[in-house]
């Protein structure tokens, strides 16, 4: 149900872009550009980053594309919505930074951005 | 109770291709039943995203999920479907030219010229928690659905998650249960208001338990859950004594029985013919979120033009002498008469 082919639809040419880095699970770190606009959710599918699954395609409804923001950059990325609290009730080992990656929207601003993916998506 | 139940078309899943393929079906004069695993019809639409707008079906520039289920629904009423719900497709069997014999885990089984695997993403099925070493309790102590209350009576039972399935549980099983907790990750809850006061109105008069956090590990043997360990917000680790876990995080889709029909699966999604959406079975076809083909994309839209051409096919299954004949239901006064307005 990823909508992996819905993603090429918004790359567009000198685009704004933004760096984050993707710490997975045992360690392994991706340092990947980010389009301006599209979200956290997106820049990991089009980098095939491990342990995001996505499958909603992004609207805030399978909670399996958790990531534990790093504590640096918690306060920059912001709360969850009212309805990501609620879907993040379906994710697990859900820790204070933890988000929804999908509902993350790379900004200028989060240029440098660290995530981390957990080693598990509740499926 | 399993006399066999006889149709033209089976269509395995009640989502909103399996729905719509009811209506291209019914103008041919095809009768069809349908079986759904959910006890509601409209698959992810329903289930996954009633509320959230769609704005991709032609000629109707926003609807909700459940707005195209009910309009779906509306649509298909003229053709009367016989819909089993709350049933799970377990075995597909060919044994005709074509004709099949499919059973459902409810016991019933059908006899069909066709069958039309509406599945979309396979059959919706609890989320698992990873919580390390769960897997031995799983059907014995840990349960993700209550079949029988009765097995629950006298346990020290927890109940984990903050949704309607975890509050509706909680109260229903408090007072059979020896005794009751309930984990949720916060201190605020999903589920529907009056559930989470009575609740709160329990746990104020001591007859149950609430805990914030989660559960983050198991304790016992044989299948058999003796503690579980609950990690809180601040870290700290309490340990419960329980007998059985009951854990709510909702449903994911998986694949399930589908695998088991016997046809060769491309990524888990049944590859058909772009003309008829037949499979390599013939009589057995597969349309909507589950097939596959170059080009394919996973939308409504599609699934709506895989139906109609699904039913074309079918329609040379289920009446072999007869020719068909291309009408529009704007000026075919035979189709309008099917759906009941001429
Ligand atoms: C959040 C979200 C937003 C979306 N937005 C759009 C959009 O804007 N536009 C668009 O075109 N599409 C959208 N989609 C995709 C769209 O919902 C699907 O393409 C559509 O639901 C597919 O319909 P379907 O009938 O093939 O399958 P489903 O809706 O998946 O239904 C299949 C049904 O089959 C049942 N089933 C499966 N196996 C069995 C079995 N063995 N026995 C009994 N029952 C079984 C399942 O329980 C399920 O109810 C979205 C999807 C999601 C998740
Ligand atoms: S992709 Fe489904 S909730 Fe984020």
């Amino acid at each position: 149900m990823s909508d992996v082919q819905d993603l090429s639809r918004s790359s567009q040419s000198n685009a704004k872009m933004a760096k984050i880095t993707f710490v997975e699970h045992d360690g392994t770190k991706h340092a990947v550009e980010g389009e301006v606009g599209s979200t956290v959710m997106e820049t990991a599918l089009r980098n095939q980053i491990g342990g995001i699954v996505a499958e909603c395609g992004g609207a805030c409804t399978c909670a399996t594309c958790l990531v534990h923001v790093d504590e640096a950059w918690s306060e920059k990325v912001g709360k969850p919505s009212a309805e990501e609290e609620d879907m993040l009730d379906f994710a697990f080992e859900v820790k204070p930074t933890s988000r929804l990656s999908c509902q993350i929207k790379v900004t200028e601003a989060l240029d440098g951005l660290i995530v981390h993916t957990p080693a598990y998506q509740g499926r | 109770m399993s006399d066999t139940i006889k149709t033209d078309v089976l269509i395995i899943g009640a989502g909103p291709i399996g729905l719509f393929a009811v209506f291209e079906l019914g103008l041919l004069d095809i009768k069809a039943h349908l079986v759904d695993i959910l006890d509601k019809v409209g698959g992810q639409c329903a289930e996954l995203y009633p509320e959230k707008p769609i704005y991709d079906i032609p000629a109707v520039p926003f609807i909700t999920g459940h707005g195209l289920v009910e309009a779906l629904m509306q649509q298909i009423k003229p053709f009367n479907p016989t819909f089993h719900l709350g049933e799970m497709v377990t075995t597909l069997e060919k044994i005709g030219d074509p004709l099949f014999r499919v059973t459902t885990d409810r016991g019933k089984v059908f006899e069909t010229k066709a069958v039309a695997i509406a599945a979309g993403g396979g059959s919706f099925q609890p989320k698992r928690p990873p919580i390390p070493g769960i897997e031995p309790y799983e059907g014995k102590s840990v349960h993700y659905a209550v079949r029988k209350m009765d097995a629950f009576r006298d346990k020290r039972l927890l109940i984990v998650g903050g949704g309607d399935s975890a509050l509706d549980w909680t109260l229903n099983l408090q007072p059979i249960a020896k005794r009751v907790t309930l984990v949720h990750r916060r201190d605020e809850f999903r589920g529907a208001p009056d559930s989470v006061n009575k609740m709160r109105a329990l746990v104020a008069a001591g007859s149950m338990d609430l805990k914030i956090g989660q559960v983050s590990g198991l304790e016992g043997g044989d299948g058999q859950l003796t503690a579980a360990s609950i990690k809180g917000n601040d870290g700290a680790v309490a340990r419960v004594e329980i007998d059985a876990m009951l854990p709510f995080f909702g449903l994911t889709m998986k694949l399930g029985p589908v695998a088991d029909w016997g046809l060769t699966l491309e990524d888990e999604l049944i590859p058909v013919d772009t003309g008829t959406f037949e499979t390599t079975v013939p009589g057995l076809f597969a349309i909507g979120d589950i097939n596959t083909y170059p080009g394919k994309l996973k939308l409504i839209l599609s699934g709506f033009h895989e139906a109609a051409l699904m039913a074309q096919k079918v329609y040379h299954y289920v009446y072999p002498d007869k020719r068909l004949v291309f009408q529009y239901t704007t000026s075919s006064t035979s189709l309008q008469k099917k759906l009941g307005v001429a």
